[in-house]
């Protein structure tokens, strides 16, 4: 599968399930194929994938928020959950 | 981590490379719906997330809503694995409501004829029926289908029906040689022809249908050379609790001799995970022998899997003979010389009853 193009929208697969987990106390991403346990930039990435902003546009955003530079992090990770079927986008490609 | 709930080992096929035990009636007398709550329970506790129910056929429990009602309370990403036979519109529906997340539907060959043979009963119109019921009620649905000798070839008329119904995942798993397989592995086991043909057609299908199916092809691990890493290591991600109540770290470890079985009745899952001899004999690396002991590969594949070490050699705490670095891996060459030496006269399936 290609990387994910900048243009894309990405939102969370329907089958995809994102929930806190009370006994790890953090964000868990369930789906057919596994569990992800999330870090605190992984939350936060995927609080922005509501298929609305693009890919740049939520780099923009956290680059911001986070005052350094994320977009290696949001690539890898966005790419990471379109390999595992968790996140789908209206492909601009 | 994951349960692999087996809520009953009844079922309505009898396909001859079932994983169940051979002495399934040793497991008649079923946990409860309240049983099972607390099992449940317990498991979210412990931090599992994945709930796999499974069996035998799971549909042949009366209380499976209350059980599915349970699990998405709990959190759970609950997934169905059936054979769809007793599936009704209706019932899928009430799972829907109840919270079930998805649905695996087993189909045992591309047409009804061959199907139905392998699956001992007339069921693959009906399957591939359900399968329709289940995508149009929006359900994500991965089909399933055992490959071995008598299928395999079959790999790409598969592929074309799991693209018409439109799944999610299609996965393409070679029978493992454990219960009923075992018993049948000369007749089951593919050619090396026949799987170097199938994998050329899975490897051109995900090239084109990358972006609508999710294509897991699973080879026979005795053509590999390196075992597979069983559960994703012993006791440290998976655990099975079969219908009766026994807990174990994989569905096929009741038959290792050598280690006490627990069971939910007599103590709690907590208990059963950190304290049980079961689950810590062979946790981690410290148990391993030579040549896993010096094996850079030891927190890759673990050793291989412990219940296929018992199977062949009569000792669990051996290296899988799967592993070609293994003293007793001729015991596994031997079995893919004879299917791959020309014989035709395969023994007959036996047939599970």
């Amino acid at each position: 599968m290609s990387d994910i193009p900048l243009t894309a929208r990405p939102r969370l697969a329907s089958w995809a399930r994102l929930q806190w987990d009370a006994i790890r106390e953090k964000q868990v991403l369930l789906g057919p194929e596994g569990v992800l346990v999330l870090n605190a930039t992984a939350a936060a990435i995927l609080a922005l994938c509501d298929g609305q902003r693009s890919v740049s546009a939520i780099i923009t955003e956290l680059n911001t928020q986070y005052n350094h530079a994320v977009e290696q992090d949001v690539l890898t990770f966005l790419n990471r959950l379109r390999q595992k079927r968790l996140m789908e986008c209206d492909d601009q490609e | 981590m994951g349960l692999l709930a087996e809520l009953t080992y009844r079922c309505p096929l009898h396909c001859p490379y079932c994983s169940n035990p051979l002495n399934l009636a040793a497991y008649s007398d079923e946990l409860t719906v309240e049983e099972w709550s607390r099992v449940l329970t317990e498991a979210h506790d412990l931090g599992v997330l994945q709930l796999h129910l499974s069996g035998g056929e799971p549909l042949q429990r009366r209380d499976l809503l209350a059980i599915v009602t349970r699990a998405h309370e709990l959190g759970f990403y609950t997934n169905l694995i059936t054979s769809a036979l007793s599936l009704t519109a209706a019932k899928a529906e009430q799972l829907k409501r109840a919270g079930l997340d998805h649905i695996q539907i087993s189909i045992q060959a591309a047409d009804p004829v061959l199907s139905d043979g392998i699956a001992g009963t007339p069921s693959y119109l009906r399957k591939v029926a359900v399968a329709r019921t289940v995508k149009a009620l929006g359900f994500p649905l991965t089909l399933n289908v055992v490959l071995h000798r008598h299928n395999i070839d079959q790999v790409a008329a598969i592929l074309a029906l799991a693209e018409e119904l439109a799944v999610e995942r299609l996965e393409l798993a070679n029978a493992q040689y454990y219960g009923w397989a075992l018993h049948n592995r000369t007749a089951l086991l593919p050619t090396w022809e026949q799987l170097q043909r199938a994998e050329s057609v899975v490897q051109a299908a995900r090239v084109r249908l990358a972006k609508q199916m999710q294509i897991i092809y699973v080879i026979p691990d005795y053509y590999s050379r390196y075992p597979k890493p069983c559960m994703g290591g012993w006791g440290r991600q998976q655990l099975t609790v079969a219908p009766n109540g026994d807990v174990l770290p994989c569905p096929a470890a009741g038959q290792i001799t050598a280690l006490p079985v627990e069971n939910v009745r007599q103590r709690s899952l907590a208990w059963i995970w950190d304290d049980s001899l079961m689950f810590n004999r062979f946790r981690g690396v410290d148990w391993m022998p030579e040549p896993c002991r010096s094996c850079p590969r030891q927190t890759i594949d673990f050793g291989g899997c412990r219940c296929q070490a018992f199977q062949l050699t009569g000792d669990a705490a051996v290296t899988d003979p799967v592993c070609y670095l293994s003293p007793d891996h001729g015991i596994v060459a031997d079995a893919v010389r004879v299917v791959n030496s020309g014989i035709e006269a395969l023994p007959e399936l036996v047939y599970r009853s």
